[in-house]
């Protein structure tokens, strides 16, 4: 394991994930709901009366959020490398798998285990592990 | 009314943190899964700043059963680690490493208007319709 010190950047992400922790605290404490993105925006395919508002709310926040961050500041580097027919695969195994585990990156990373929640604690450490591996076998193995 | 002005807000400060802290950039990202390669471990920074802002509200309303808006607490109970939680999360995992994107991101970056960005959302959104089709056969046949 090599650290690519020209890469790292703690205080961006440190301000970023206490912004990140703010929202779902925000969320939770005004809510009394888990900022989980994948639930929110997969629960929209699954309407219920009265459900409908505050999840396009929530996503329409997170698409708005480039617009947000413009009247500030230009946007930091953005740099898709993944080839279309990836980028449709991928899509596919994440918005099924986000699923079927019943969250994702937020709902079981920042706010499952900010709740100390077992459940999400098992789910965050299997998609690291295959996040991991996936990069792992096609960078290293398969040299792409 | 204010309770999806609320979700909105979450949403949006959650997106700004999201590009703030570099987890919407997929090239930064996969610089993070490749722990074999020159490894950037800024994105453990995220979580652990998420963590460490959010922790506090979840404690909060763990005892109570209304928001400080008046709305009913609706945050997950302890549910069991099963086969569903960890291979879905697999999945998800694999489509991570793929392209570098989690839910959250996808919607900051078809905020962007990124072709590719909106691609992915696209396929994801189809992963959800994938497993609200599969879970519908499911519950209607329990045999399966």
């Amino acid at each position: 394991m090599a650290i690519d010190w020209n890469a790292f950047t703690p205080a961006s992400a440190l301000a970023g994930g206490a912004l990140i922790g703010a929202a779902a605290a925000l969320f939770a404490v005004l809510n009394g709901r888990i900022a989980g993105i994948s639930g929110i925006l997969g629960g929209l395919l699954r309407p219920q009366g009265g459900d409908i508002a505050w999840r396009v709310a929530f996503v329409a926040g997170l698409v708005a959020a480039p617009a947000g961050y413009m009247l500030l500041s230009g946007l930091p580097e953005i740099r898709i490398d993944a080839a279309y027919p990836a980028l449709v695969a991928a899509g596919l195994l994440v918005g099924a798998g986000t699923r079927f585990g019943a969250g994702c990156t937020s709902g079981h990373g920042v706010c499952g285990i900010s709740r100390l929640s077992p459940r999400s604690l098992v789910a965050t450490l299997a998609f690291m592990a295959a996040g991991f591996a996936t990069v792992y076998l096609l960078r290293h193995v398969a040299g792409a | 009314m204010l309770y999806t002005f609320t979700a909105f807000l979450a949403g949006l400060v959650f997106g700004v943190g999201l590009i703030v802290a570099g987890m919407a950039n997929p090239a930064k990202v996969l610089g993070f899964l490749d722990v074999a390669g020159a490894w950037d471990p800024s994105l453990a920074l995220v979580m652990g700043g998420a963590i460490a802002a959010g922790a506090g509200a979840f404690a909060l309303m763990r005892s109570r059963t209304r928001t400080l808006l008046g709305a009913p607490v609706l945050l997950p109970v302890a549910g069991k680690i099963d086969r569903r939680l960890v291979l879905g999360s697999l999945v998800f995992g694999i489509g991570w490493g793929l392209a570098g994107i989690c839910p959250g991101p996808a919607l900051v970056l078809a905020g962007t208007a990124s072709a590719k960005g909106l691609a992915f959302l696209a396929a994801l959104l189809a992963g959800n319709a994938l497993y609200e089709f599969l879970d519908a056969r499911r519950r209607s046949d329990p045999v399966a």
